[in-house]
């Protein structure tokens, strides 16, 4: 007892907050979350890298197409691509996509489209004389990006993708809705079940949200000073 | 080497080159003078097309630069380019920001890309740089990296455009020395610069330009002692006054 409050409900059901029914039946709770959220970090960390460069692509037809796809998908509320996803995915693909991918790709496709704009702003932050310096030695465009502008950019991007990465965490808690079991839809099918103790278990997910927020913004810190060269003038 | 026949520019409605007849032969050293705005930039940008033309005809090395056959990058290759801010990559360290190029386009070795790296910084005093990161040299000594960079490609032409104007005065000395020993090695170079001193000891030729145009065209001697235009004497008497 902690001022009132039981928190037995959730030392009870511990493994299940953490893993779901696993091993007896799919992965879920926090363990899903992380899963979620890491493997759409990695793919909207490659779709925003792609839909940025696309964005400040020479060739106006993709410059613009790829301008239009962004701020289309920008102007959607995350929950509004997960139902699109999730009714009008499989009625024009014939289903066969599992919840948990729809999932992931609803939250790549969103993030994507905000990450592309820490792209594209951070490729434009550079000095236009880092790519005239580049290219006057005869490096090709792309090389010049890759090997002078984007290096200095994605670094100079840390802290947003960071937000960004952060906020994530958070937004696949949506996904409770379309009944994929991660840790919010947990808590939700175990408060419905007791009716008793919604304070402590909406308390307990919230201290767990937080912790893995923390912990993610304290690893990139410290791989940001790893990576540390010095500064330009 | 270097030829416009003709050549015209614009910024929008700015007509930035009006008309530009130029040549540079092999091994020759151009100063290229003017007023703020008259184009001198804008002219040795376009020789490695960093600014494309609008208008007439531009022949470099050899090949014309609206040729469709034409590979930039490679012409590129031939003509290194110094620029005012010097440009260093921060994010490299000085043997680095050398080897780039040759390593990533001719495939060069590192470990002889990092050789003839170290050869360019002796030439220009800087061996004991070569791990050290930009953030951590003076402005002369960027710079001086940047011409070694500029030479790595072992380029043909070498372009300056103003490479001491962003210099405290005491590291002017530096560069112009590194340049004065490359103009005697040979190397055919255009140096947009206010420096007359420089002028007068390695340039064949003075061009003074104002609105775009080739004003006046002469070997140093005769273009500090009796300038023709008025446009230009007004112009070496605000630059070499000592209130300047
Ligand atoms: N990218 C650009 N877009 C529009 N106008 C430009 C651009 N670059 C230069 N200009 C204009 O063209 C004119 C010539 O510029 P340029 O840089 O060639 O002059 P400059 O002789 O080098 O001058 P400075 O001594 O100040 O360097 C100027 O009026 C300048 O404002
Ligand atoms: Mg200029």
């Amino acid at each position: 007892m902690v001022g009132g409050l039981d928190f037995s409900v959730v030392r009870e059901n511990l493994p299940y907050f953490f893993l779901g029914r696993y091993p007896k039946g799919p992965l879920g709770g926090v363990a899903l979350t992380l899963y979620l959220a890491v493997v759409s970090l990695v793919l909207s960390f490659l779709g925003g890298l792609i839909l940025g460069l696309l964005s400040v692509s020479r060739n106006r037809l993709i410059k613009w197409g790829s301008t239009a796809v962004i701020q289309t998908i920008r102007g959607m509320p995350l929950l509004m691509v997960i139902f699109w996803m999730f009714f009008l995915l499989p009625a024009m693909l014939g289903s066969g996509m599992s919840a948990d991918w729809t999932i992931i790709t609803a939250l790549t496709l969103f993030t994507s489209s905000y990450m592309s704009e820490i792209v594209r702003a951070g490729i434009l932050g550079i000095p236009k004389g880092q790519m005239e310096a580049a290219v006057s030695t005869g490096l090709s465009h792309k090389q010049a990006m890759t090997y002078v502008i984007l290096p200095q950019a994605l670094r100079n991007m840390i802290p947003s993708f960071v937000n960004q990465f952060v906020s994530m965490i958070k937004d696949t808690s949506l996904a409770f809705i379309v009944g994929v079991s991660e840790l919010t839809h947990i808590a939700t099918q175990m408060n419905n079940r007791t009716m008793l103790y919604p304070t402590e278990i909406f308390l307990f997910i919230a201290v767990i949200y937080f912790i893995m927020c923390f912990a993610f913004t304290e690893l990139s810190r410290w791989l940001e000073r790893r990576s540390a060269w010095r500064k330009s003038i | 080497m270097i030829r416009f026949e003709g050549v015209h520019k614009w910024f929008g409605k700015l007509h930035v080159l009006n008309g530009i007849n130029l040549h540079v032969r092999a091994g020759e050293v151009v100063v290229v003078c003017g007023p703020s705005g008259s184009g001198k930039s804008t002219l040795i940008r376009t020789i490695n097309e960093l600014e494309p033309i609008d208008e007439g005809k531009l022949f470099v090395d050899g090949t014309e630069l609206s040729d469709p056959k034409m590979n930039i990058n490679r012409l590129r290759a031939e003509i290194g380019f110094v620029f005012q801010q010097f440009n260093l990559y921060p994010h490299l360290s000085v043997l680095k920001n050398i080897t780039l190029a040759p390593i990533k386009i001719r495939n060069t070795p590192p470990k002889e890309a990092g050789e003839q790296a170290t050869a360019l910084l002796e030439r220009v005093g800087l061996v004991d740089k070569r791990d050290a990161y930009p953030s951590q040299l003076s402005g002369g000594q960027q710079q001086r990296v940047a011409i070694a960079r500029g030479l790595a490609m072992k380029p043909k032409i070498m372009l300056f455009d103003e490479p001491t104007s962003a210099l405290d005065p005491e590291m002017i000395g530096e560069v112009l020395q590194v340049m004065k020993d490359l103009a005697l090695s040979g190397m055919t170079m255009i140096v947009v610069t206010h420096e007359m001193g420089f002028a007068r000891e390695v340039a064949h030729r003075v061009i003074f330009m104002d609105n775009g145009t080739i004003l006046e065209e002469a070997p140093p001697e005769e273009f500090f002692i009796n300038p023709r235009h008025e446009r230009a004497k007004q112009f070496l008497k605000q630059i070499l006054s000592p209130m300047h």
